[in-house]
């Protein structure tokens, strides 16, 4: 067994039972925090400082060409432990000619974030660095239809990232090179 | 005596009454930013009234310092829902804010808060009635304030508001001794004989052209002041209260306006006990120790004293405020031993010095 220290508790001395030594120094101490710089942020003017890997609401983004980078797959739909993304996948429906070694696109991409619960396991999951759970933590509705964010929501609240791959024009010039050869 | 004989007195009162219910006004907003100062926030900041919020810089200052949350707190005490819980006893439950107000604001009339020359070249106070006896119709009719609190507690049927009313109950009657006998000796120091001032407030200050009372009665001053922390149920001594224990203290019950009136007799007593202490320890409206009363007569002289006086009440205000955000609750048992072992006995012992010193001193002198 641990042995104990009893600590001696010294006896107040005559100036400490008459409490006045220790207001004093009470009132000093609180008196020379009213002289501080104020640490409050205040909220709705001054936001804090969201640090890199926050999970704030999970947000589609496009690369810097502006192409939507989800393809539909729907490994985040599996993923996604609440259930709150649905997708609907599609053919690429314009055939423009930088989209055209995609082969989908959403047709509808909707979180319900009345049910997600901000794990991040989406963006974990996305082998295009599609979705990503951004800086916004922030977020209100009035009805519950409000707070099903569609695709378009989405792409606003996820704007544009940096892209390192640019896997899709990687695959055209690619294919483009082998029909050369061919 | 003609028509005007009365009328110009309730003038008089009426600018007594908004100046003071003003000033419990703002000390509430000088609590939350002190207190936000004390705290290192910023405080309240954001209400803002139409016109004068709108001024380009200086509307902007005024909102950041707060100016126009009194207006804003008033005014929701006022439209707030007014709900009487069922189970209270009814009367005496809205009789209560009005019996705990009526006596914090009634103490302000016997009130010397500023001196005139009259045409005598006599120096005369400023107050609504000037009487002999003004510390003991102040002491007598601010002690009633402790009756809103008890009916409050009774009344609201509840049994934290009755807890903080017996809490309040018995520290009013302990502190009450203390404050009473530490303030005798002031009196027997101010009314030397020969002077036909006796028991009035503005014999008092008179008595302090020298040096303050607080220099040559340090222990009654501390007395007093404990006494008036504990009077105006201000922490430390915030038993009625003590809403960590006790939910709200008496005022559990209370909502909307009725809370609100609870609210200015709390800080209306602050009012009255700052005053008190500055008239009978502080020196009234004299400039500094020593230097008695520079002011010159007439108007400006008035002025000058006046505001030199409420300056003084300012700071004492503060120091009330500076206190609650530095100090932690005592415990209730702690408050009763300190009333009744400590305070009291020596407030004893330092009457009987006085006593002794007083008429030593008269003995030299005659």
């Amino acid at each position: 067994m641990a042995k104990t220290k009893v600590l001696e508790r010294k006896p107040l001395t005559f100036s400490e039972k008459t409490y006045i030594p220790q207001i004093a120094s009470g009132l000093a101490a609180t008196f020379v925090n009213m002289f501080k710089k104020s640490v409050t942020l205040e909220y709705p003017e001054v936001r804090p400082v969201i640090p890199e890997n926050y999970r704030g609401v999970p947000t589609l983004v496009k690369d810097p060409k502006g192409r939507v980078k989800c393809v539909s797959c729907q490994l985040c739909e599996f993923v996604c432990p609440p259930k709150a993304i649905r997708i609907k996948p599609s053919e690429i429906v314009d055939e423009e000619s930088d989209r055209a070694h995609i082969e989908k696109e959403p047709a509808a991409f909707d979180i319900n974030m009345l049910r997600c619960i901000y794990c991040g396991l989406c963006q974990e999951v996305c082998p295009e660095e599609a979705i990503f759970l951004q800086d916004s933590f922030s977020l209100s509705g009035y009805t519950r239809e409000e707070m099903v964010f569609g695709k378009e929501k989405l792409l606003k609240l996820g704007g544009t990232l940096p892209d390192n791959h640019f896997k899709w024009d990687k695959k055209k010039s690619a294919e483009e090179n082998t029909e050369k050869d061919h | 005596m003609n028509f005007l004989d009365y009328i110009i007195p309730i003038f008089y009162a009426l600018g007594m009454v908004s100046v003071f219910m003003t000033l419990c006004a703002y000390s509430v907003l000088a609590e939350r930013k002190v207190c936000s100062l004390i705290q290192r926030r910023v405080g309240p900041n954001r209400a803002k009234i139409p016109i004068v919020g709108h001024i380009p810089i200086l509307g902007k200052i005024l909102t950041r310092l707060g100016i126009f949350h009194p207006a804003a707190d008033g005014l929701k005490f006022l439209f707030k829902e007014e709900i009487t819980p069922q189970h209270v006893r009814i009367g005496y439950y809205y009789l209560a804010p009005i019996v705990a107000l009526a006596p914090a604001l009634t103490t302000m009339v016997v009130l010397p808060f500023g001196r005139y020359i009259d045409v005598n070249g006599m120096v005369q106070p400023i107050a609504l009635a000037n009487i002999d006896v003004g510390i003991l119709f102040i002491l007598a009719v601010s002690s009633l304030g402790v009756y809103g609190i008890v009916l409050a507690g009774w009344a609201s049927n509840s049994k934290y508001p009755f807890l903080g009313a017996i809490r309040s109950t018995a520290q009013m009657i302990s502190y009450e001794l203390a404050m009473g006998l530490s303030i005798l000796p002031v009196f027997l120091w101010a009314a030397s004989p020969g002077s036909d001032y006796g028991l009035s407030l503005f014999g008092v200050v008179q008595a302090q052209q020298g040096l303050w009372l607080i220099i040559w009665q340090p222990i009654s001053a501390l007395i007093f002041l404990v006494a008036i922390f504990a009077e105006t149920n201000r922490l430390p001594f915030d038993m009625a209260e003590s809403e960590t224990d006790l939910v709200g203290g008496f005022h559990t019950e209370y909502g909307a306006f009725k809370f609100g009136m609870f609210f200015v007799a709390e800080y209306a007593h602050i009012i009255m006990g700052s005053a008190l202490f500055v008239l009978l320890f502080l020196g009234g409206w004299h400039f500094l120790p020593g230097v008695a009363d520079p002011w010159p007569d007439g108007l400006f002289g008035i002025l000058c004293s006046t505001s030199w006086f409420l300056l003084k009440i300012f700071f004492m205000i503060f120091f009330f405020i500076w206190m609650r955000w530095s100090m932690p609750r005592f415990r209730y048992d702690h408050v009763m031993h300190l009333g009744w072992k400590i305070l009291l006995p020596l407030a004893v012992a330092n009457f009987v010095f006085y006593i002794f010193l007083i008429a030593f001193i008269d003995n030299l002198t005659y």
